[in-house]
């Protein structure tokens, strides 16, 4: 049975259609990648599987009882709010230390528990909503451009996380990113959006697909090939998996 | 006969009644931002005063309807072409001037309207001690009950909405708490003052607090010293006890600003 379906679904934002007639599923243990340009519906279309936005139309199925962990595109923490790291992980639900050690460590984001949240580095902050987003033992985590403000060698390491949980935890997976070219090498499949979707399948096929290359250019194949050269001599064993 | 018969004992409790509910509270309108919502909310009370009085209803429950309508008014309103801090300057200053009128009309009663704008904490009797208390446990209970779901829509709206919490109900939460809460202060600081006991107290402790909660309890501490010292500050001086009150509690203020710009210089070096 498929994590969450979608079926025709229509939304709209402010009065204008922000996504037509989407039909769209995520299987158990996938990685499903979205990319599409700005205003495409990305985020949109997130914020519709978590429950954040009613559709106009169409139908989101989850399975019962789905157990969501979500990453969100950036966190604003407000400077009058005292949050550790911990107490971060303890939200909603609270958890044992063992657990939050665990979820911490999977992310790669131990020893910082007794941190100040608005301390963190962008890669720290982002690990550990990660951690936060592993605590309830998730079947799907989706995440929302989650590598926005890293830079490629630390967004790489980031996405080898992810799919070294994958294979750890089983979790499927679904994101969004405009790092094309990384993403891509890390995907079962591509969803290729732009207020509908244009294409979708293996990272390869969609690379080719004309839908993408109208969207896209031609030029991300090249910037795949120029990755690929960067990091064949990478000196981070961390990021040569990502490849 | 009892403790209570002394008016300084009812005056002390019926503070420390509404510092016990006002500094939790507050600590959630300094993290969201809400300082001029509380304002707001305060400002309609007068209105709810003048109707209580030419309804011959209670006052709480006049304070809390009107307080209570505009508060969804606002959030009704927000969002459709207006600012949030424009409406609710609209709101606030309209039911501020709507009340003042409102109350000129009500001929047979003498009403004093500076108890209103300002408390008049000496005059506290049993029964308002009551409500004070009451009201005060029913915020706490409230917002004790909702306070990690509060916590997580404070962070993040749709954090809240991934974990089956739905942010907008726990608007509502506050917005109630913060409705009762003026209600119950009306008395005390009036409600002119009462945004102060809501977010001076939590701004003081802010410096030193790592967690929510511990900036909750040392609000709740720093907002009782303000209303112990302020009251005898203001018998030994003869001056008005609710800006007394509301006078320490920026003492503090102070005092804590000038501790954490001491602090962030160690730090730093």
């Amino acid at each position: 049975m498929s994590l969450v379906r979608l079926n025709g679904l229509t939304l709209r934002l402010g009065g204008q259609t922000v996504l037509h007639h989407v039909d769209f599923a995520v299987e158990p243990g996938e990685i499903v990648t979205i990319v599409g340009p700005n205003g495409s519906g990305k985020s949109t279309l997130l914020r519709a599987i978590i429950g954040a936005l009613a559709p106009v139309s169409g139908t989101i199925t989850r399975k019962p009882g789905l157990r969501v962990g979500y990453v969100p595109q950036k966190l604003h923490i407000d400077p009058t709010l005292p949050l550790t790291v911990r107490r971060f992980l303890d939200l909603p639900k609270r958890v044992s230390d063992t657990q939050a050690e665990t979820a911490l460590n999977e992310a790669g984001a131990g020893a910082l528990s007794t941190r100040q949240m608005a301390e963190l580095s962008g890669g720290q902050f982002q690990r550990v909503l990660l951690a936060r987003a592993l605590l309830n033992a998730p079947e799907l985590l989706i995440l929302d451009e989650a590598t926005q403000g890293l830079d490629q060698p630390g967004s790489a390491a980031f996405y080898q996380t992810i799919a070294d949980l994958r294979d750890r935890l089983g979790c499927a997976v679904l994101m969004v990113s405009h790092e094309l070219h990384v993403v891509m090498a890390a995907s079962d499949r591509v969803v290729c959006l732009n207020g509908h979707i244009c294409c979708e399948g293996a990272p390869e096929h969609v690379a080719s697909a004309p839908e993408y290359r109208a969207l896209f250019g031609t030029g991300t194949g090249g910037a795949l090939a120029l990755y690929r050269h960067e990091h064949s001599h990478s000196h981070d064993h961390d990021h040569e998996a990502a490849e | 006969m009892s403790l209570l018969d002394s008016f300084l004992v009812r005056a002390t409790l019926a503070g420390l009644g509404v510092a016990l509910a006002a500094a939790p509270l507050g600590c959630f309108v300094v993290w969201r931002r809400m300082a001029y919502f509380g304002d707001a909310t305060a400002h309609a009370a007068i209105l709810g005063v003048a109707l209580s009085l030419a309804l011959s209803i209670n006052i709480l429950a006049g304070v809390l309807a009107v307080a209570l309508i505009m508060a969804l008014m606002v959030t009704t309103l927000s969002g459709r072409g207006y600012a949030m801090d424009t409406l609710l300057g609209v709101a606030a200053h309209s039911a501020l001037a709507f009340g003042l009128v409102a109350v000129s009309f009500l001929q047979g009663v003498r009403v004093d309207l500076m108890a209103y704008l300002f408390g008049d904490i000496l005059s506290v009797g049993r029964v308002d001690l009551a409500m004070i208390w009451g009201g005060s446990v029913a915020v706490l209970a409230l917002v004790g009950w909702r306070w990690q779901a509060l916590l997580t829509a404070t962070l993040n709206p749709d954090l809240a909405y991934a974990a089956g919490i739905n942010p907008k109900r726990e608007e509502m939460v506050l917005t109630i708490a913060l409705a009762l809460v003026v209600a119950v202060a009306i008395k005390v600081v009036g409600v002119l003052l009462i945004g102060a006991m809501l977010i001076i107290p939590a701004a003081t402790a802010r410096p030193f607090a790592s967690t929510p909660e511990r900036m909750a309890i040392m609000a709740t501490g720093i907002a009782a010293l303000a209303v112990l010292g302020g009251l005898q500050a203001s018998l030994i001086y003869d001056t008005p006890a609710g800006p007394s009150i509301v006078s320490l509690a920026a003492v503090l203020f102070a005092l804590s600003a000038l501790a954490r710009a001491a602090l962030g210089r160690r730090t730093r070096r």
